[in-house]
């Protein structure tokens, strides 16, 4: 059985199973059958990826070297836009800094934790069931519920948090409305909602081999050194699907950060001010948010387009990498 | 606490090693105990101040002095609320139905024909997986919104998922690689069409995999705010709860007992929806990653 993430390069040529071919012709047709029904049962994708992948793939490169508002027709521009965006776009590389933010901090919050909770969930013994529910339940919370629910726990006058740390006589930060603490009250709502890396750190921890424990613990191994030296490198190629897939979602990291800017700014939908993303100063900007903010808020497409493109090559970037690791990454070999 | 007793019990080595085990007990569930705390707590605070009264709402008191259960009538009073569960339920109804019956052959095809491009379509598969939603968004708009004239409805999120969604496909294939090839090539023998195979022989062994699938797929659209802000945002007849929550906070600026019971209301489903399928579900997270 593969366990691979990809079929062998092997298995691309055409293997007429089944019946010897009883003659060429029978052969032939017998591959286009094979043929035309492989495009039928692809073809919902096939359809799919040309539509909603190619086609705006193309597009957005297209946009990317135009001037368009979406009423007037697109004037070509050339690098015009990619000239704006790196150098006089005053939001692009606030924003690139707080991806780089995310990517260390966040995403090596998340990692620590969702391993620690792994271990810790694979050492209880008594409920073990409840406390894997309790602990898996953030992770489910709708994004935004979830936010607007960190918003009011943490907010600065009457949030319960900062009541609890006032009274443990801890310094109280005023979280979501100052600019140095934003990103690491959107990571705490991140790690409260560590449940997918929890699982997942849980079955790589319970794959490793119950011998390679018992012979070092006659070795006389203390609990770090069987860490260390066992745990470790067994599940290590977890840590990196972790860190890598950790990676591409903080580099699409939106609904959180724009609500959570929302709220806290006390601007949203309905409210009748006009919300400026990355709120308190540019702390919460992201790439996709600009994308937004320029295409859907100041009509340039082009430059938004731009944006695209960059956040595109970052995340094809990072897939890249997971994949030339897949023998490693996706389950422990054939 | 289960350890055995043995035999020489009373020995002070064996009684050391009892205390020992009974220290580690108490320490591991010590720390399950704190760290559940952390992963209930905001539940709790939210639920506690969704039952307050408004006034009391805006104080740092953490218990309701009186239960105000009316605060949760009152949401579902709130204009527009009930419109908004009726297209969260729509799309995310809609939009899972989709994408199991558009996904599952062309995970069966990658899962178990052999043909030319394969490794090629699976790679294109993973990349579409990990592209963000932002990046073929300006394209996407215009193409709804000025030629099929359906901006301000929640089609232009509904009609892609018909054809296939690259996550699906993959986890799809995922499990479907742990099925036999023999049922396949055995049917095949008996002189089953690729189709019969598929409805009779493979879907019955594939639910697992197809209800983590179908599971994944409703939350997604469930809390998908990008998709609702980009569409619908100019018609609030169209918006989902994701979406209309944040300007159900912005109605009722100073209500956090109301926002946080509406709040609860969009929680409420999905966790009821993970006690219902909760093995499908955790076999599905590990599906991703680790399990092939």
């Amino acid at each position: 059985m593969s366990t691979d993430i990809l079929p062998a390069k092997e298995a691309a040529a055409p293997a007429a199973s089944g019946p010897v071919a009883r003659g060429r012709n029978t052969l032939r047709s017998k591959r286009r059958r094979d043929a035309l029904r492989t495009l039928a049962f692809m073809s919902p994708w096939l359809i799919g990826f040309g539509f909603f992948f190619v086609y705006p793939m193309a597009s957005t490169v297209y946009f990317s070297l135009m001037r368009y508002d979406g009423l007037n027709p697109p004037q070509w521009r050339g690098l015009d836009n990619w000239a704006y965006v790196f150098s006089d776009f005053p939001q692009f590389w606030p924003a690139l800094q707080n991806t780089l933010w995310l990517c260390v901090v966040m995403v090596s919050c998340r990692v620590l934790f969702g391993l620690g909770i792994g271990l810790l969930i694979t050492k209880i013994k008594s409920g073990a069931g409840v406390f894997r529910t309790l602990f898996y339940l953030p992770y489910l919370a709708p994004p935004v519920a979830a936010t607007l629910a960190f918003v009011f726990l943490l907010n600065p006058g009457t949030g319960p948090v900062n009541s609890l740390l006032e009274a443990a006589g801890l310094p109280a930060p005023a979280w979501f409305n100052d600019a140095a603490w934003a990103k690491p009250a959107l990571t705490v709502l991140a790690v409260w909602g560590v449940g997918d890396l929890m699982v997942i750190f849980m079955a790589a921890l319970l794959d490793v081999p119950k011998e390679q424990y018992e012979a070092a613990q006659l070795d006389g191994a203390g609990p770090w050194q069987r860490f260390r030296h066992i745990t470790l490198p067994n599940i290590s190629p977890i840590i990196l699907f972790a860190v890598v897939t950790g990676i591409i979602s903080a580099m699409q990291y939106y609904t959180q950060p724009i609500v959570a800017a929302k709220v806290a700014s006390g601007k949203m939908g309905g409210s009748g001010e006009v919300f400026v993303p990355g709120y308190p100063d540019d702390s919460t900007l992201t790439l996709p948010q600009l994308v937004y903010n320029l295409g859907f808020s100041q009509f340039n497409y082009g430059a938004a387009c731009v944006i695209a493109l960059v956040l595109f090559a970052f995340s094809m970037a990072f897939t890249a990498l997971l994949m030339r690791r897949r023998g490693g990454l996706i389950g422990s070999g054939d | 606490m289960t350890t055995a007793t043995a035999p020489s019990a009373t020995s002070p080595a064996a009684l050391r090693a009892r205390r020992k085990a009974l220290l580690q007990w108490i320490a591991v569930h010590a720390l399950g105990v704190a760290a559940a705390l952390f992963f209930v707590l905001p539940f709790v605070f939210v639920l506690l101040t969704s039952l307050m009264s408004d006034q009391q709402a805006l104080t740092r008191d953490l218990t309701p002095d009186s239960w105000h259960w009316e605060n949760y009538t009152k949401v579902f009073e709130t204009e527009g609320f009930l419109t908004w569960w009726r297209n969260s339920l729509l799309y995310s109804g809609l939009g899972t139905l989709l994408v199991v019956v558009s996904s599952v052959p062309v995970a069966y095809a990658l899962a178990k024909f052999r043909f030319r491009g394969r490794h090629l379509s699976m790679l294109l598969v993973i990349a579409m997986m990990m592209l963000p939603p932002q990046v073929v968004i300006i394209p996407m708009y215009l193409f709804w919104a000025k030629q099929m004239d359906l901006s301000g409805t929640l089609w232009p999120l509904i009609v892609p998922m018909a054809f296939g969604d690259a996550f699906a496909v993959f986890l799809l294939r995922q499990f479907l690689l742990t099925i036999p090839d023999e049922y396949v090539e055995a049917a095949r023998i008996d002189g089953c069409g690729e189709l019969r195979t598929l409805l009779r022989i493979v879907l019955p062994m594939a639910k697992p995999g197809i209800a983590a699938v179908a599971l994944f797929q409703f939350f997604y659209c469930w809390n998908d705010y990008f998709g609702p802000q980009i569409y619908a945002s100019e018609n609030p007849g169209a918006w989902t709860l994701s979406y209309g929550l944040e300007s159900f906070k912005g109605a009722h600026h100073t209500d956090w007992n109301l926002t946080m019971a509406a709040t609860v209301l969009v929680m409420a489903p999905v966790i009821l929806v993970f006690f219902f399928a909760q093995k499908a579900f955790v076999e599905g997270v590990t599906l991703t990653g680790v399990k092939g």
